[in-house]
């Protein structure tokens, strides 16, 4: 890279370089090797939280990471002209691929195949640059530090940056900045450091080109601030939806991607990146969810989960002696698998999906529902939101009349429907929609925190009235529901009162037209 | 609808699903596939001038022959069957009935091989409403007349998208990257459309309905049919290529015809005859497309269907007494022979020449025949054994790729609300040129290979990953898919001298209106045998 950058001076006569405290060019080895160490973690981070398997990411981007720093040792031994500009290209070099590595890696994970390749190759360049940096930097110092308290101060400024690293991204950046925002800002750092290098060892730089080398530290920093400004919307999705957690398992199936992330006190699970429940306090969303239509029906021997393969829905079910057979309908058999076998899972539903009286189907709802002859006393629907269009049919008129065909007269069915205060137009048009395919339906709503205030709905073929006691015996098992909690379900406020709204059909799927408008505006 | 993070993330996730998909399928076995019919040995033998021998003991008597079991010869035997009328025969070379409707069926799947979709008949359309009604697709017609229909009869929604710039959006017309002229252009176009939808002549004749013999003949609709559309829309200005490339599409894909070669009436028609007055009727749609419609006018005449019979002389004796229809069995090549009262020629004009004994003789007969011309087209079903991943608006029913010779593909498992896994694509490509008959022997030449690698080429077009994932490609080469509205054909001659009925042969086909739809067909198969039954009727009182 300085073939052609006309600088010339040779670099064993001593030059002098501009002056500047002492401590200054030791604060620029500890951003140097902090920055380094940043890259190393985040990539890290990014392949344990979108891969899955933590310890497997960690080992193998630590191994790339330091084998290139090895690499980059050694190809300085290499460089003998022009050291300070060769230091400053570096720089750049950390700076644009560094700062970069995160978005990219997103990117690359989110549109291509090739997101492994795409890891090693950035954590091997960075590596290699970062390699580069230290010696460079030595080589340069070495004429004006004695050489023992050169090695010494270099390398003890290293680690100790190498412990800021460590500190600030576990505490600091990835709770405060996430994962992009964190990438792009220590991108700056390096970019920085170019750019004051550019006056630092302005002595050891020649006239030609050096113009061209601001300008271009100027061009790279200012890449990353654009970076910065657009990375939003990805860091978005990173962070706050998917990655506040440490991942504890990350499958990919044929339906969707489950994962598990773990906080010390509770552990979530979500759907494509959506949160389907939080283990603190998943009761409150899954008692209001079963024992109102439970305690409604007059009959509760057969019942129906559809959707619900985590086994939750099911674990209160099975509070009731009389019931005799469930069967649960999911589409994904990982999702029902894991439920059954994965311990923190099989813990919080109580092995409900082991029961000798649940059967376990994994088939589409909409197509068992088709070919179904059974009957049902009550059918609990646990859907994911609509928020694709295989999910938006599952609350069709059209999904709500083969259901019918299920149901027992004195059937009683209840469903989740999304949060009638971020989506009141979702969350009216599943419940008009129901009504339309010939049901009685009664709003109701609950508190999960972390939901928010969740929208649910009792449908009926027959009217019937609400629900307004708990058995004794059952009380003493719920958490959230008491003879007081569970009729103030029902009582919706104004601010929840109907809209407006299309009937959701096959041929018009204005539900998950609604879902994606008032889910955008809430985000 | 706008790419939303949730859908973002939803495609990020799935990406390395898709990634470990493409490993296992590379060490699957090759793509297979074969060029299914339609059969052209025989065919071609009996216009070779073979005539086979009918044996004394093969003849049989009926009232009437119908010949071809395409959707007008069936809806002729239908109608037959309801008028009380029992001797007749339907005589079909394929071995199955439907035309250019029929269906496939390709690991497991319902498909179509032609005409998949059927918009939802408007009230004046009573005899197809009562068809529908028939075979339980309307449930109910109101006071008005207006059919309705459960939902999972319409087409599922998302209908359609658009390959365009890398990605796909919905709806057909591209809207991203396009100027503000473009967008005036289109809403000013779409407003001309409306204008001709809700035009009304003197006496009050909708400027274009379906069927469409009830289309205005006044002169303002008439001279629509003087120049192509491409000349039209230059004359009123329409020049963005955006509204240019879906004006042609929508030729193409109900045509089979650029622009620049149907007519400005068949242009309009497309848009403004399906119009119910504030958007566009909804389809009706089946997952083996209109083959489900052939086998319910199929089944309750499955004792009068005779397939793999091809038809090699129908002579007419002129009045004096039954006309003589003799036909082979394809698969044994034995004759057998029919005297009918009256025969009902349900099959295209062009054939007519061939089959009708002394047609050629009639110079007037001939002439019109001539002006019948057919386009072309290759039709592929494509196996998928997994779905490829998508970018940007999600898989709909219809897949349109902007600017490409085809004109994308339909997904057989759309109806079925199959969302995951397996599944069918059928796709289309339209082969037009200057000489349809040159084109039409491109076609006919065109080795399995050939075809499967252009079909290949266009699919990975809109999905990189997507071969891997193939499973079979079957193609089907239809070298007379469809009547061409050309220029001056609506107005012509020549479509009404060859709908007169000819020494007791009787025409119905869909190439009557120069429109190849199934209403068009259903239409003129009905109107035939209910001049059958009138004519015979009238033939009984005289006897009497």
């Amino acid at each position: 890279m300085e073939a052609d950058s006309g600088v010339e001076e040779p670099t064993s006569a001593p030059v002098p370089m501009n002056r500047a405290p002492l401590f200054l060019l030791y604060l620029n080895v500890l951003v140097i090797a902090t920055c380094g160490l940043i890259y190393e973690l985040l990539a890290g981070t990014l392949a344990s939280y979108v891969l899955g398997d933590s310890v497997t990411q960690f080992s193998l981007v630590i191994g790339v990471y330091l084998s290139a720093l090895g690499v980059g040792a050694w190809l300085s031994g290499f460089i003998t002209r022009g050291l300070a500009r060769c230091f400053i290209e570096v720089e750049l070099g950390v700076a644009l691929i560094g700062g970069a590595s995160a978005p990219l890696l997103f990117l690359t994970f989110a549109l291509a195949d090739w997101f492994a390749p795409m890891l090693y190759g950035i954590v091997f360049a960075i590596g290699t640059l970062v390699g580069l940096e230290l010696p460079l930097l030595m080589r340069i110092l070495k004429s004006h530090l004695d050489f023992n308290d050169l090695v010494a101060r270099v390398l003890a400024f290293d680690y100790i940056g190498a412990l800021v690293a460590s500190i600030l991204f576990p505490l600091l950046l990835v709770p405060r900045l996430g994962l992009v925002r964190t990438s792009l800002v220590f991108g700056l750092l390096n970019a920085a450091v170019a750019l004051w290098g550019t006056w630092l060892l302005r002595p050891l730089l020649s006239e030609r080109g050096l113009g061209g080398l601001r300008g271009r530290s100027i061009l790279v920093a200012g890449l990353l601030v654009v970076g910065l400004i657009k990375a939003d919307s990805l860091t978005h999705f990173a962070e706050e939806q998917l990655f506040t957690n440490p991942v504890v398992h990350a499958e990919t199936t044929h339906y969707q991607r489950i994962v598990v992330t773990q906080s010390t006190e509770s552990f979530q699970l979500f759907l494509n990146g959506n949160l389907q429940f939080n283990s603190a306090d998943e009761y409150r969303y899954h008692e209001a969810l079963v024992h109102p239509p439970m305690l409604s029906a007059e009959r509760h021997e057969r019942v129906l989960v559809l959707g619900g393969g985590d086994g939750l829905g099911v674990r209160e079910v099975l509070r009731y002696p009389s019931v005799k057979a469930v069967t649960l309908v999911d589409i994904d058999p990982a999702m029902t698998e894991l439920s059954a076998k994965f311990p923190p899972l099989a813990e919080l539903n109580g092995g409900s999906l082991s029961d000798p009286r649940v059967t376990v189907v994994n088939d589409d709802a909409m197509l068992w529902l088709e070919r179904s002859e059974s009957l049902f006393d009550v059918v609990l629907i646990d859907f994911p939101d609509p928020n694709t269009f295989s999910l938006g049919k599952l609350y069709t008129t059209r999904f709500y009349r083969l259901l019918r065909r299920r149901l027992t007269d004195q059937a009683v069915v209840s469903l989740q429907c999304t949060s009638p205060l971020v989506a009141p137009k979702s969350y009216w048009c599943i419940l008009k929609t129901l009504e339309s395919a010939g049901f009685y339906v009664r709003p109701y709503h609950a508190s999960v925190p972390s939901f928010g205030d969740w929208g649910f709905a009792l449908a009926t073929i027959q009217p019937r009235p609400i629900p307004r006691t708990i058995p004794d015996e059952l009380a003493a098992s719920l958490r959230f529901l008491d003879n007081e909690a569970l009729p103030a379900l029902f009582a919706m406020s104004r601010d929840l009162a109907p809209v407006e709204v299309e009937i959701n059909r096959l041929d018009n799927q204005a539900l998950v037209r609604y879902y994606e408008a008032e889910w955008d505006r809430w985000n | 609808m706008e790419l939303s993070r949730r859908t973002l993330l939803a495609g990020a996730l799935a990406a390395p699903f898709a990634g470990l998909a493409g490993c296992d399928a590379r060490s699957s076995p090759p793509i297979r596939g074969t060029i299914i019919g339609p059969n052209r040995t025989v065919g071609h033998r009996l216009r070779d001038g073979w005539r086979p021998m009918v044996p004394d003991g093969a003849w049989e008597e009926v009232d009437v022959v119908i010949v071809g079991g395409g959707v007008a010869g069936l809806a002729a035997a239908r109608e037959l069957r309801q008028q009380g009328c029992e001797r007749f025969v339907v005589l079909e070379l394929e071995l199955e009935v439907g035309g250019t409707s029929r269906a496939g069926s390709v690991g497991g799947f319902g498909c179509p091989w032609g005409a998949h979709y059927l918009p939802l008949p408007q009230a004046h359309q009573t005899d197809l409403i009562e068809f529908l009604k028939e075979i339980g697709v309307v449930t109910h017609v109101a006071a008005d007349g207006t059919p309705s229909v459960p939902e999972e009869a319409l087409c599922r929604d998302p209908e359609e998208r658009l390959w365009v710039d890398g990605r796909w959006m919905e709806g057909l017309y591209p809207f991203t990257g396009a100027s503000d002229d473009d967008r005036r252009q289109w809403d000013e176009f779409l407003h001309e459309m409306a204008k001709w939808a809700a035009f009304r002549d003197d006496d009050g004749h909708p400027a274009f309905a379906i069927p469409s013999r009830l289309c205005s003949a006044d002169e303002r609709v008439l001279e629509l049919d003087r120049l192509s559309f491409a000349d039209w829309l230059d004359g009123l200005g329409y020049t963005s290529l955006r509204l240019r490339w879906v004006a042609d599409y929508c030729c193409r894909d109900d045509y089979g015809l650029p622009a620049s070669s149907v007519s400005a009436w068949a242009g309009v028609f497309y848009f403004a005859s399906r119009w119910n007055g504030s958007e566009a009727q909804p389809l009706l749609t089946w997952p083996e497309g209109n083959g489900f419609l052939v086998r319910k006018l199929g089944e309750p005449l499955a004792d009068r269907l005779r397939c793999g019979w091809a038809v090699a002389s129908i002579v007419p004796t002129g009045g004096s007494g039954p006309c003589e229809v003799t036909a082979v069995d394809v698969a044994s090549d034995a004759a057998h022979g029919w005297r009918a009262k009256r025969i009902i020629f349900a099959a295209p004009q062009f054939l007519a020449p061939y089959l009708i004994a002394g047609f050629r003789n009639d110079a007037r007969r001939m002439e019109a025949a001539g002006q019948f011309t057919y386009g072309s087209w290759l039709v592929a079903n494509v196996a998928l054994r997994d779905r490829p991943r998508e970018t940007g608006f999600p898989l709909a029913w219809d897949n349109v790729p902007y600017e490409s010779n085809s004109l994308g593909y339909v997904v057989a498992t759309h109806q079925l609300g199959r969302d995951f896994g397996p599944t069918v694509l059928t796709w289309y490509e339209p082969w037009h040129g200057d000489d349809a008959r040159k084109v039409r022997r491109e076609l006919e030449e065109l080795s399995w290979n050939e075809g499967a690698a252009r079909v290949l080429a266009d699919l990975t077009r809109m999905h990189p990953d997507i071969e891997p994932l193939i499973e079979s490609i079957d193609l089907m080469k239809w070298g007379h898919a469809m009547i061409s509205p050309v220029v001056g054909f609506r107005e012509g001659a020549a479509r009404s001298i060859a709908a007169e009925s000819w020494q007791g042969i009787l025409f119905a086909n869909t190439d009557l209106s120069g429109l190849a739809l199934f209403e068009e067909a259903f239409d003129h198969g009905q109107r035939a045998a209910r001049e059958v039954i009138e004519q015979l009727a009238a033939s009984q009182d005289r006897r009497g």
